[in-house]
């Protein structure tokens, strides 16, 4: 057993439902949805006109100057990140910048400033192209940049694994400060890409659902975890940033304590590039690795943020693993999919649904599913439709994220009393 | 023919739009990196952008020599002429 406890004492988001935690949770809880028509100039030929823009443009909350230097997925990090710090109090308290890390993940990267900076190559010449591309389009741009922001000079990783990518950041984080890397870590994911060359991609794929954008349908109602209507998720953009800090240093500070990291598991299909294995296999053992290396029970597991995308397959999958590793107790489990919301913000959903997962727990509550009007008769799960009590006592929250190319993590986190 | 002022006002723009450095400021005898804190990448940004805007060329070996606001300004006039 690891023998460093972690806590998470700090959290910030933005989202498609709110511009920070308080209205991001308040919206998930009353079951709101931030999904909408894009009103981008380019919307008009593409076969998916509807997505999950933030609720807050990051240009109103960033300096004009520095946020001109960033890709808009690193805006949203620092945005984050920011929140996340504030919410920490980690500021004058006489941190050690040596034992600050960074764990900040995107699944694509600074896309938007890639695909602009090649229009302005073949519109205007190499001579258009920004000097600062490269650094705002790289990777590691978003934890580079927060690193920078906050003087984190121990490790700054950039985990990438597509939609699992937020929550292996976090999984990671957890490793680096058990192994004695880092005292206190700002790890999440966040992702912009709202532009028409991965819309068309994920839609090409048949991976994004096309219903309400030409049929005059409701936006809001597309996002249907679980629902036998489901086909396909909606793309959402925005991040999270969780301060994830060792028990002892949290406590010396006299830090609020939000929930503890109990465990994390990851694992791989190897099964298709796109396609999650039907049965969930991989999962299960995700799941399952988080709840040993946590020393769960699983009957204390009494709330699952699904990472359920709305998609026909991956949706059941989950299910399977859910019914896998908990057995009888998935009965008294309460699943939620969140990205009935917000749409899937691909590297940005794990984070986003981690601090959806650490609220539930500190306020005791489940946000609903919402568009879930006819379960699906190969689920078997409690996907309540309004929000749900949690019950008192110690009790562990699962945060699943899957993502293209097999990548399977699973974050278990514990209520602190 | 645009007039040293109107030059120096339109690169006062640029400049604050690139580096935020209020326009006022943005005069003949300021240096970029020692008066405006305009670090070599923004001064990349803004020579780009007075290209389009001035319809000039600015080499790269000529950016060096650029140290303030008024040898920018010269340099524009000159290769306008």
């Amino acid at each position: 057993m690891p023998s460093t406890r972690v806590v998470v004492t700090g959290l910030g988001t933005t989202s498609p439902v709110g511009g920070d935690v308080a209205s991001t949770w308040q919206a998930l809880l009353s079951g709101t949805s931030g999904i909408a028509h894009l009103t981008d100039d380019w919307v008009e030929q593409m076969p998916v006109k509807i997505g999950g823009r933030v609720a807050v443009e990051p240009t109103e909350v960033l300096e004009r100057v520095k946020a001109r230097r960033l890709d808009r997925s690193s805006q949203f990090a620092m945005v984050a990140a920011d929140q996340a710090w504030a919410d920490a109090g980690l500021e004058g308290s006489g941190l050690e910048h040596e034992r600050l890390g960074v764990a900040l993940a995107s699944g694509i990267g600074g896309v938007t400033t890639l695909l602009a900076n090649y229009d302005a190559l073949l519109e205007k010449g190499p001579r258009r192209v920004s000097p600062l591309a490269v650094p705002m389009l790289m990777p590691n741009a978003p934890a580079a940049n927060v690193s920078l922001k906050y003087g984190a000079r121990a490790a700054v990783h950039a985990p990438t694994s597509a939609c699992a990518s937020g929550n292996e950041a976090i999984a990671l984080a957890l490793d680096l400060i058990r192994l004695g890397r880092a005292d206190v870590v700002l790890a999440g994911g966040t992702e912009a890409a709202i532009h028409p060359l991965p819309m068309a991609a994920f839609a090409n794929m048949m991976a994004l659902s096309k219903t309400a954008s030409d049929d005059g349908g409701d936006p809001t109602t597309v996002s249907r975890p679980w629902d036998t209507g489901r086909d396909g998720f909606v793309l959402g953009e925005g991040g999270a940033v969780l301060v994830l800090e060792s028990e002892e240093h949290a406590r010396a500070r006299g830090a609020t304590i939000y929930a503890e990291v109990r465990g994390a598991g990851i694992s791989n299909d190897a099964h298709d590039i796109a396609q999650p294995d039907p049965e969930g296999r991989g999962g299960t053992r995700a799941i399952k690795m988080a709840l040993r290396e946590g020393d769960v029970d699983p009957a204390t597991v009494v709330h699952v943020n699904a990472h359920a995308t709305s998609t026909p397959k991956g949706d059941i999958a989950e299910g399977l693993m859910l019914h896998a590793v908990l057995g009888e107790h998935v009965d008294r489990c309460v699943v939620t999919s969140t990205k009935s919301m917000t749409g899937h913000l691909l590297g940005g959903a794990g984070a986003l649904e981690a601090v959806a997962t650490v609220m539930a727990l500190r306020d005791r509550v489940s946000p609903p599913t919402i568009n879930l009007d006819d379960l699906d008769p190969e689920v078997h799960l409690d996907i309540p439709t309004s929000r749900r009590d949690l019950p008192e006592g110690d009790i562990v929250a699962l945060n699943n994220s899957f993502g293209f190319g097999g990548a399977n993590v699973a974050v278990a986190f514990g209520s602190v009393s | 023919m645009a007039t040293t002022e109107e030059i120096r006002a339109d690169l006062a723009d640029i400049v604050n739009e690139v580096a935020g450095v209020d326009a006022d400021d943005v005069q003949l005898d300021k240096s970029f990196v020692d008066d405006l804190d305009v670090d070599s990448l923004s001064m990349v940004e803004v020579v780009v952008a007075a290209e389009e805007k001035f319809g000039v060329t600015i080499p790269d070996d000529e950016v060096k020599n650029l140290k303030t606001v008024g040898d920018a300004v010269a340099y524009i006039e000159r290769a306008q002429g």
